[in-house]
């Protein structure tokens, strides 16, 4: 199964620019590589990824196939309100992850 | 007697050792990479016509990787990040991976630094570009080479 690493700060100050870090464990088959019997092995890759705060569309990302295995992204926002971030991963297959994290901010 | 049946198989190694790299390398052509002309044309589906100017962007890759697999890549925009003045958008691409694309990031108004990392995957040596959208519809780039010595993307699975 699918799991997410994800790394927002517990605590922040109103105004804060925080850093968010995001790991979603997944194989980003690139679909350009061959058994050892020549046959194409199919692509299987995130494609975009989502970050809502308290609702809010804060970061987004396309993914292709020069994204690592177990795409890590990182990115900033600034602390506006104690809540929730909600991350989705969609991709190939019907590939769809999310994860959440709380943040309290003073 | 033996030195014509010597030379046949001599002959026949050599014909098969040419057919046999002659496969090597048709496998290679026939592999598409991406090249500085379909980077520029995915640059082009991106920028739609404005103007690209170097500055503002800074592309932050290790020059020499031993292993294509896992690339930290760093981009980072000079920007306020006001109202007037933010950065919507940062575009990353290569020029020998099998697609020009590496990816493209949205940033909103909340993001407060323009910032972003991520760890990508290279098959060759070469130029990556980072490109930013401002929100006065202007375009910034930056180019980094990497030097890569373990390839990425098209190895064979085991």
């Amino acid at each position: 199964m699918a799991s997410a690493l994800i790394n927002v700060p517990a605590t922040a100050k109103r105004g804060d620019i925080i850093e968010i870090k995001t790991l979603m464990s997944h194989i980003m088959e690139t679909g350009f590589r061959h058994t050892v019997t020549g046959e194409v092995i199919p692509r299987n890759i995130i494609t975009n990824f989502t970050c809502r705060y308290n609702g809010d569309e804060v970061f987004q990302a396309d993914l292709f196939p020069a994204f690592s295995a177990n795409p890590f992204i990182s990115f900033f926002t600034i602390a506006t309100e104690s809540g929730k971030f909600e991350f989705q991963w969609i991709g190939d297959n019907g590939f769809q992850e999310t994860a959440s994290a709380s943040i309290a901010v003073t | 007697m033996t030195e014509p049946d010597r030379s046949t198989r001599r002959q026949f190694l050599a014909t098969a050792g040419g057919a046999a790299l002659g496969a090597v390398s048709l496998v290679h052509v026939g592999s598409a990479h991406a090249t500085p002309d379909t980077m520029k044309a995915a640059i082009r589906d991106v920028v739609k016509g404005a103007t690209v100017r170097p500055g503002k962007v800074k592309l932050d890759v290790p020059p020499l990787v031993e292993n294509g697999n896992t690339v930290p890549l760093t981009v980072t925009v000079t920007s306020p990040m006001s109202d007037a003045d933010h950065v919507v958008s940062i575009h990353i691409f290569n020029e020998k991976n099998p697609q020009p694309n590496v990816g493209n990031f949205y940033l909103s108004l909340r993001a407060g630094r323009a910032q972003i990392s991520t760890r990508i995957r290279l098959a060759d040596t070469q130029t990556l570009t980072a490109i930013a959208k401002l929100s006065d519809g202007s375009f910034w780039l930056a180019s980094a080479d990497v030097v890569v010595t373990l390839a990425a993307c098209t190895e064979e699975a085991t």
